[in-house]
């Protein structure tokens, strides 16, 4: 057993797990929050992507220890109450999401993607960068519509500056 | 339209929950005292089980118990059934042969279940299932269908001989023979339909609750047909009587036909339950889901089409041999019979068609229905086959395809079904007007110049789809009736529940059955509730699969609705003191037509609640039930168009447009339908570029995780130009027909035929990928 302190969704948390605990089982388990998915055992699918110090991690790839002391935000940690992350915003508004079960990633990383490109995404550098993120219901059409949206209203929001979300 | 009724684009209800992470699905269940199960699996793909040593698992640290399929059977668990009875051509019924959700004698596949573990940890319960000491008697194994059913080949179940499940016939052979024999030219083609794994993002999961006080079952699972699951668990498998076992299936990701079926694992969890006394978690990994998912395809036809020297179609015959795995899961029989040869017509005039279906058992995962079931294979078929005979006949396939539409309705085919309504030519015009496709010899000689080979190909599909009406499928020999149920609450504030028997499991039926509900009372979406998912809550149902929760699930919803709205008017007319004929409703209020005289809806639905003055005789209250029986499948159809450029350096194929004009009758909410096309598409792509699960000769899976098994990712995917043109459907009161399983099924033989034409030859192995592609150009060189 190790003894883990770390930082979630703003609020400092302390526990402790089996050393092979990884760190999306530990936020599902331990921690309840379970927004955050399993859809492999290969860090193929991208269901698990959380930020760690403000950057997309599979969570399946790193042990719980791995993050204590690191600063994570979930899926669950992007809504301000009633208000939506603006990526959450657009996977609604345009059909980005079908069962759900791969969007909390999908978000993650568009989250990222966004912050990565100041200057703007276009379609083949959005789908370039899904690669790490599989879906099985949507095609990818509207996931990609969604990220281009969202990454137009942030900047306009920031003024061209887009703030890292993590 | 209404902003919220029929028709509009509205943003799914559901969509909050998911995208802030508060999605429910199994595996985010927790229950007091839930132990986690991992399950001890074959290594091998067809061996005996002399002994099973459980002494040194069950002492490991956390177990709480090893349990296996012969204390399964001391307990009087069935066997796994399949509840569609096909009979041989010569009159006999299909070989099935026995499937314990626990193997105790003989495994029949490489993840066939052995043994369940419970422990107080995943970790544990795992690290205990790795200690459970099996030991087997390897025997031969056979994978591949047609090499079953020779002579000396292993024999995996006592009760089909050669491993022949049934050798099954549609159609008339003599007049098709006669067709062939007299036509004027004859295209013969050997097709094969790959393996493919679904893949339902969320592996599948069950929680299995045994409450000791109630003497009761509780199942949380991964289903698109939680009321199914609970028929066939009391009727057949004995684990608990229906009015002892509820069934839950909350959030599911994705489903796909992967999760129709009954599997062994929840019926053990619930049976491992009541052993060890506790509630008992298990959730697939994904290797694990490879192995024991349902699969879908697996079929090698051969065909001959025929044409007289007008390039009429006069006669198709179809030799099919099917692989249905290791064990006959619980729809498996009809997938390659009545949803395949009874789509063979196509889009097309075809006097006389004849097909022949061999199904085969093998050691390897059970194959059932995945999107599009049957109807994919036929599609495929049939398309593949048109697109060589226009090559063969030096006639474009565009016009081949147009001389033999079916273009007077309804048009009773050879092969059962009575297509009710269509517009094949209105798609086909659409298709080649978005891809243009006049312009393509332009694009061609472009790419041409970047050393790129450009092709295009088209395929027209037909599927049967709004599963089905019960009568017509029990002569088929159908387990159960295809119809659903629904039930209308309208509470005493006016807010409405609908309960329905289909499940959501992405399709987004909380957001369209609410528009159904606004389109008809004007109650705004947001005070409409759908409840599915749930044994307790809804009685019963049949689930959604078969692109049926539209065409039968909604229909029986707009049943339940027509009477609450007889209700309803007769109250309002009451109090208004008007005739009950007079009454119309409109912007959520009751009116006396061509007055000013009216009440609002939730008046109306209070003065129900309180029955002060109601009319005479009339009960209080205003719910009311329907379950609704399709008269007829609906007949979705449509024309894909796809355009591909081939690197020939490197095999390399890349969609440069993929457009597909569909006609799926009316439609609820575009979007959320153009969001099912894009998915199936997707999935058909897949199909043809990328996907295929492959066994080697000993039966191991050589393709069990995504880094095997190539699943469609965003970039190898192009963004998809969708349209419809809507014919209604005459069958069922909404005129839908249906818009789930398309992509997939029309999508296949689009993608290959442009690959085909790009590099200038008639056939290629699915899935087409960068080293096929690459050595078929080669051998063209050679």
């Amino acid at each position: 057993m190790s003894d883990i302190a770390l930082t979630v969704n703003g609020k400092r948390i302390s526990g402790a797990a089996e050393d092979r605990t990884l760190l999306v089982h530990f936020l599902r388990e331990n921690l309840g929050l379970t927004g955050t998915h399993v859809g492999c055992d290969t860090s193929q699918c991208g269901a698990c992507i959380v930020h760690v110090d403000g950057k997309a991690v599979k969570s399946c790839t790193m042990l719980a220890v791995q993050a204590s002391g690191s600063s994570i935000v979930t899926i669950e940690g992007l809504a301000n109450g009633a208000d939506l992350h603006p990526v959450q915003a657009a996977f609604k508004e345009h059909h980005g999401l079908q069962c759900g079960f791969c969007t909390p990633g999908m978000i993650m990383t568009a989250i990222d993607m966004i912050a990565r490109h100041p200057e703007g995404l276009d379609e083949a550098t959005v789908r370039a960068e899904l690669e790490g993120n599989i879906c099985r219901c949507t095609g990818y059409h509207n996931i990609v519509k969604a990220i281009l949206a969202a990454s137009k209203t942030m900047s306009k929001g920031s003024k061209g500056k887009v703030k890292k979300a993590a | 339209m209404g902003i919220e009724g029929i028709g509009a684009r509205v943003a799914r209800k559901e969509d909050r929950r998911f995208i802030t992470g508060a999605g429910r699905y199994v595996d985010d269940m927790v229950v007091p005292g839930m132990k986690h199960a991992a399950f001890v699996r074959s290594p091998h793909a067809h061996a005996q089980i002399k002994k099973i040593d459980v002494r040194q698992a069950q002492a490991m640290p956390g177990v709480i118990g090893v349990l296996t399929g012969k204390e399964l059977k001391a307990d009087g668990i069935g066997n796994l059934i399949c509840g569609w009875m096909i009979h041989s051509k010569d009159g006999t019924p299909m070989k099935m042969g026995a499937w314990s959700p626990l193997a105790f004698d003989k495994v029949r596949y490489v993840g066939d279940a052995v043994a369940i573990v419970v422990a107080e940890t995943k970790g544990q319960a795992r690290d205990a299932a790795e200690a459970v000491e099996v030991t087997y008697k390897e025997l031969k194994a056979v994978v591949d269908a047609s090499k079953a059913l020779e002579k000396g080949a292993p024999q995996i179940h006592p009760e089909a001989e050669n491993n022949l499940i049934f050798d099954w016939e549609l159609g008339d052979s003599q007049a098709t023979d006669a067709a062939i024999k007299a036509s004027a030219h004859v295209t013969r083609m050997k097709i094969v339909n790959n393996r493919l794994v679904p893949n339902a993002i969320e592996p599948r999961a069950a929680l299995g609750y045994y409450d000791r006080a109630e003497d009761h079952y509780t199942c949380w699972t991964t289903s698109q047909n939680p009321h199914l699951a609970r028929l066939v668990m009391s009727a057949f498998y004995n684990v608990a009587p229906e009015n002892k076992l509820r069934v839950i299936a909350p959030d599911v990701g994705g489903g796909f036909g992967s999760k129709i079926y009954i599997y062994p694992e929840e019926i053990v969890c619930l049976w491992a339950s009541k052993k060890t006394g506790v509630p008992v978690k298990w959730v697939a990994d994904r290797t694990e889901s490879f192995l024991s998912d349902a699969h879908g395809r697996d079929h090698v036809s051969t065909v001959e089409m025929a044409f007289d020297k007008n390039n009429r179609i006069t006669g198709l015959k179809v030799d099919t041999i099917a692989n249905l795995g290791a064990y006959m899961s619980l729809f498996s029989s009809c997938v390659p019979t009545y949803l395949y040869a009874t789509l063979l017509s196509g889009q097309y005039n075809i006097p006389a068609i004849h097909a022949n279906v061999r199904a085969v058992y093998t050691n390897t995962a059970p194959v059932d229905a995945y999107r599009g079931a049957g109807r994919p294979e036929a599609t495929y078929l049939v398309e593949r086959t048109m697109e060589t005979a226009a090559r063969e006949l030096g006639v474009s396939p565009a016009e081949l395809r147009r001389t033999n539409f079916i273009s007077s309705f309804p048009h009773q085919t050879p092969v059962i079904m009575n297509y009710d309504a269509g517009n094949y030519a209105a798609s086909l015009d659409a298709a080649m007007k978005v891809s243009d496709y006049a312009g393509f010899s332009v694009r061609k000689a472009a790419a041409a110049k970047k050393g790129k080979l450009r092709g295009i190909g088209m395929s027209c599909y037909i599927e049967a789809c709004g599963l089905a009406p019960s009568a017509a499928v029990g002569s088929l020999g159908a387990g159960v009736g295809l119809w659903e149920s629904a039930e209308v609450r309208v509470n005493a504030v006016g807010t409405i529940e609908v309960l329905t028997g289909s499940h959501s499991h992405g399709q987004g039926h909380e957001t369209t059955f609410a528009q159904l509900v606004n389109q008809r009372f004007g109650v705004p979406i947001d005070s409409v509730s759908i409840v599915h998912g749930d044994t307790d809550k809804v009685q019963m149902g049949m689930g959604t699969y078969g692109s049926r929760s539209g065409a039968v699930g909604m229909s029986a919803v707009a049943k339940a609705l027509d009477k609450v709205e007889a209700k309803a008017k007769k109250i309002a007319a009451h109090l208004l003191e008007a005739d009950e004929g007079d009454i119309v409703i409109e912007n959520g209020a009751l009116k006396v037509t061509g007055t000013d005289k009216s009440v609002p809806w939730f008046q109306m639905a209070l003065a129900a609640y309180t029955a002060h003055n109601l009319p005479g005789g009339m009960e209080p209250g205003l719910k009311e039930t329907s379950f609704y029986d399709p008269s007829n499948f609906t007949f979705p159809a449509g024309c894909y168009i796809c355009e591909v450029e081939i690197d020939p350096e490197t095999g390399m194929t890349e969609i440069v447009q993929f457009v597909a004009a569909d006609d799926f009758g009316n439609i609820i909410n575009p979007m959320i339908v153009e969001g099912q096309v894009h998915g199936g598409i997707a999935q058909g792509v897949g199909q043809a570029l990328l996907e295929g699960a492959y066994y080697d000769a000993s039966g191991q899976l050589l393709t069990a995780s995504y880094m095997d098994y190539t699943m469609p990712r965003a970039d190898d995917l192009p963004s998809f130009k969708v349209s419809t043109s809507n014919t209604p459907c005459p069958g069922n009161p909404l005129g839908i027909k249906g818009c789930g399983e398309a992509g997939a099924i029309g999508s296949p033989p689009a993608v290959i035929n442009a690959i085909t034409d790009a590099i200038g030859i008639n056939d290629i192995a699915m899935p087409a990928s960068p080293s096929t592609v690459w050595a078929a150009i080669r051998a063209t060189k050679h």
